[in-house]
C-alpha cells in the first residue's frame, strides 16, 4: 500500500516552492516516512530551519514549524531543546546555510552533543538566489559567483562534523532512497547530535552550469560514484580516491547537553 | 518562587546584579550570552543562579547564537534573556528584527560602552540610542527602557519582561558601563510582592488558533511549542495563520497591526520622571548616568533660586513626545538642555517634538567621561 504522506502535510501550503527536478522532495518524503517508522506523535516533532530552498520545507509539514534567520536555525533549535527536552528536534538546513553562514553554529552544536538532528541538503550550490559558489561546491566547478570555475576546496561534511563531536554522522543521496530513510530514522533515533548529510540535485543552479542538464543525470551522477563507505576499504586505493563513500560514518556515544542541563539545574536547586 | 534562593532585604549591589537578580524576580528561566565588557557579570551572576531556580544558562559561541537561542526558548515557553554591549548589540540586531516581527517576547540588555566599534570597552558613553531605535532593518515596533541606577535597573528590568510578555515583543533595556559596575545599596523586595505579567496562552482548541491574530489590543495570544498547538512562525511577512503570503493588503494590515501594537499602548509603556518641574523655567532632559549628574544640578541651582527641573527618560522609545509636548507649550518653560554622552542623538528627539515651543540646546560629551553637574550648570549659563 502506498505510503499516506498527506497525514503528515499541510496540504493548503501546497505547492511547494521548489523547482521541477530538485532533490528536497525526496529528503521531505524520506523524513516523512522516518518520522512514521519511529511512531513519533506529530505534537512531539519540532522542525527547524533557517534560509534557503530546504529552509521552506518545515512550512510544509504539519508539525511544531520555525523558519529563522539564515544560519541560525541550531542555536534557536538549542533554545527550544533546553526548556523542551521532550520534543525530536529536527532542523533542515541547505549546504550555504549550515557551513558557510552557519559554520560557527554547526560546530559548536556539534561539540555540544546536544540531542537534535540535523539534516543537511547538500545540493552544492546557493540555489534560492540563483546559483552562486557555496562551501560545499567542488572545485572547479561553476557557479554564478564563479565563471572561472571555483577556487576553494569544498568542506568535507562528515570530517568536519565528526572533527567537532558530533556523535552521529551519516551521509546519503537523492539516489539511494533507502539508504536516506535508514539514516534518517537511525539519527533521530540517536542520543545525541546527529549530522545527516544529504547529496542531492540542484538542476536549476548547479546541473545546468555544470554540464548535467537533468535530474536524471545529476542522480546518476550518485549512482555511479558514491560507494558504501564499508564496502570502499574493499577497493583499491587508487579506485577508492575517485568514489564519494555514502552510509554511516560514525555513531559514538557520550553526555547529552540537555540531560546536562536539567541535571544542573537539579543539583543546583536541592543545594541550599 | 520563594525560600532561600531569593535573599530579600537590604543589599549592596552593582547594575550588572541588579539586572541580573531582577530577571529571575520577572520570572526568567533562559539565559543566553556571550563575554563582552561591560555587561558580563550579567552572564556570570546567572550562569550560577539560574540552575538554582530550576532556570538554564547558555554560553553560546557568538553573539548571534545568543540571541537566537533567547528566541527560541521563549517560543517553547520560556521568559527568556541576553545581556551584551555595543559590538554584540549590533550583532544581535537582524535577530531582534525576526524577534519583533515574529513577536516573541525577551529582553535583550545593552550595557553601553564608547563606540562606534571596538570603541572603549570599559568607558561609559550613551551613543546606542538610535541602534536601540533603528538597529535592526525595516520598520518595527520598539520597547527601550533606561534606568539611572542600580535599584531603579532592578525595577526596569522586571518592568522589561512585564512589557515583553504583554506585548509579545523583544524589550531592550539600555544600561551604563558605571551603572553596570557601580554598586549601590538597594532593598531587594520580598517574590511574592513585585506584579509580574505572563504572556496570555490561546484559550481557543489549537484546530482554531491563530498564532498572529490581534485580538484585543492588537496582540496575539502564544501558545508554547510543544503543547499541541502545532503552528508555524517564520520572518517572512505572514498572515494570521503565521504562513507567508505575499498578499498586499494581508501585508500592509499586519506591518499596522505590528507598529500599532506598541504605539496604542504609549500610556503603559512611556514613564518618565519628574523633578522640580511645577515652575521650571528652564528643562533639563535626561536619562541614565547622565540624569545623575542633571538631578545634582538641579539641586544646586534650586538651592540659588534658579527655576530648573529635571524630566528624566525612563522610556526612551516610544519617545515620550507628548509628556514632552505638553511640558514644552507650558507658558514658563523657556528652554531645555538635553545632556548626553553621544553627539546629540536624544537632542534631535527633542528638538523635534519640543522645538516649535521653546529653546532646546545640547551638551554633548564624546571623551567617555561623564557628564558632571558643574558643566550642566556652565551651560545654563551660558546659553
Amino acid at each position: 500500500m502506498a505510503f499516506d504522506y498527506e497525514q503528515y502535510l499541510r496540504v493548503d501550503r501546497l505547492p511547494h516552492i521548489w523547482c521541477p527536478g530538485c532533490g528536497h522532495g525526496i529528503i521531505f518524503k524520506a523524513l516523512l516516512r522516518s518520522i512514521h517508522g519511529l511512531e513519533i506523535d506529530k505534537n512531539d516533532v519540532m522542525l527547524v530551519s533557517g534560509i534557503g530552498c530546504a529552509s521552506r520545507l518545515p512550512g510544509y509539514a504539519d508539525f511544531n514549524t520555525l523558519h529563522t534567520t539564515h544560519g541560525r536555525a541550531l542555536p534557536f533549535a538549542t533554545g527550544i531543546k533546553v526548556m523542551k527536552p521532550n520534543l525530536h528536534v529536527i532542523v533542515t538546513s541547505g549546504d550555504g546555510d549550515a557551513v558557510a553562514i552557519g559554520g560557527n553554529h554547526f560546530i559548536h552544536t556539534c561539540r555540544r552533543n546536544i540531542d537534535m538532528t540535523l539534516i543537511v541538503f547538500n545540493n552544492s550550490i546557493y540555489g534560492m538566489t540563483g546559483g552562486q559558489v557555496s562551501p560545499t561546491t567542488p572545485y572547479g566547478s561553476f557557479a554564478s559567483t564563479a565563471p572561472w570555475g571555483n577556487l576553494s576546496v569544498h568542506f568535507d561534511f562528515m570530517k568536519l562534523a565528526q572533527g567537532a563531536g558530533a556523535t552521529f554522522v551519516a551521509r546519503a543521496t537523492t539516489y539511494h532512497v533507502k539508504l536516506l530513510e535508514k539514516v534518517i530514522t537511525k539519527a533521530i533515533d540517536h542520543k545525541g547530535f546527529s549530522v545527516v548529510e544529504v547529496l542531492e540535485d540542484c538542476p536549476t543552479a548547479y546541473g545546468r552550469r555544470n554540464k548535467m542538464r537533468g535530474p536524471v543525470q545529476m542522480m546518476k551522477f550518485w549512482k555511479d560514484n558514491c560507494v558504501m563507505i564499508d564496502a570502499l576499504e574493499k577497493l583499491p586505493l587508487e579506485a577508492a580516491k575517485e568514489k564519494i563513500p555514502i552510509g554511516i560514518f560514525s555513531q559514538t556515544t557520550r553526555q547529552e547537553f540537555t540531560d546536562e542541563q536539567h541535571q544542573v539545574a537539579q543539583r543546583a536547586m536541592g543545594e541550599e | 518562587m520563594s525560600g532561600p534562593k531569593f535573599k530579600s532585604g537590604l543589599r549592596l549591589m552593582s547594575g550588572n546584579e541588579a539586572v541580573a537578580e531582577a530577571a529571575l524576580y520577572a520570572g526568567c528561566r533562559f539565559f543566553a550570552g556571550y563575554p563582552i565588557t561591560p555587561s558580563t557579570e550579567i552572564a556570570e551572576v546567572l550562569s550560577k543562579r539560574l540552575p538554582q531556580v530550576g532556570g538554564f544558562f547558555l554560553q553560546m559561541e557568538d553573539e548571534i547564537a545568543s540571541i537566537a537561542a533567547t528566541l527560541g526558548a521563549s517560543l517553547a515557553g520560556a521568559k527568556s534573556m541576553t545581556a551584551t554591549s555595543g559590538p554584540g548589540f549590533s550583532l544581535k540586531q537582524e535577530n531582534i528584527g525576526y524577534g519583533c516581527i515574529a513577536e516573541i517576547p525577551c529582553v535583550v540588555v545593552n550595557v553601553q560602552r564608547g563606540g562606534p566599534s571596538t570603541g572603549i570597552p570599559t568607558g561609559p558613553m550613551q551613543g546606542d540610542i538610535m541602534q536601540a531605535r533603528w538597529g535592526t532593518h525595516g520598520d518595527h515596533p520598539v520597547i527601550v527602557l533606561y534606568p539611572d541606577g542600580v535599584e531603579d535597573a532592578f525595577w526596569e528590568t522586571i518592568r522589561a519582561f512585564n512589557l515583553a510578555e504583554r506585548y509579545r515583543t523583544p524589550v531592550i533595556l539600555l544600561t551604563d558601563e558605571v551603572i553596570g559596575h557601580m554598586r549601590e545599596r538597594m532593598f531587594l523586595p520580598k517574590p511574592g510582592t513585585v506584579s509580574i505579567y505572563n504572556r496570555r496562552k490561546p484559550r481557543r482548541i489549537p484546530e482554531k488558533y491563530y498564532p498572529y491574530q490581534g485580538g484585543t489590543q492588537d496582540v496575539p495570544t502564544m501558545a508554547p511549542y510543544g503543547e499541541g498547538y502545532r503552528f508555524h512562525v517564520t520572518g517572512l511577512f505572514h498572515d494570521r495563520t503565521g504562513f507567508p503570503t505575499n498578499e498586499p493588503a494581508v501585508i500592509d494590515a499586519e506591518m499596522r497591526r505590528l507598529l500599532r501594537k506598541i504605539s496604542r499602548a504609549y500610556n503603559d509603556i512611556v514613564k518618565w520622571e519628574e523633578l522640580f518641574m511645577d515652575d521650571a523655567e528652564e528643562v533639563i532632559v535626561a536619562f541614565g548616568c547622565t540624569a545623575r549628574s542633571a538631578r545634582a544640578a538641579v539641586k544646586r541651582l534650586r538651592a540659588r533660586d534658579r527655576k530648573v527641573g529635571l524630566f528624566r527618560l525612563k522610556t526612551v522609545w516610544p519617545f515620550p513626545e507628548r509628556a514632552l509636548i505638553k511640558i514644552a507649550k507650558r507658558a514658563h518653560v523657556k528652554k531645555m538642555l538635553v545632556p548626553e554622552m553621544n553627539n546629540g542623538q536624544v537632542l534631535f528627539e527633542v528638538e523635534r517634538v519640543a522645538g516649535k515651543y521653546c529653546d532646546v540646546e545640547g551638551l554633548q560629551r564624546l571623551d567617555s567621561e561623564m557628564i558632571t553637574p558643574r558643566q550642566i550648570i556652565r551651560a545654563l549659563r551660558e546659553n
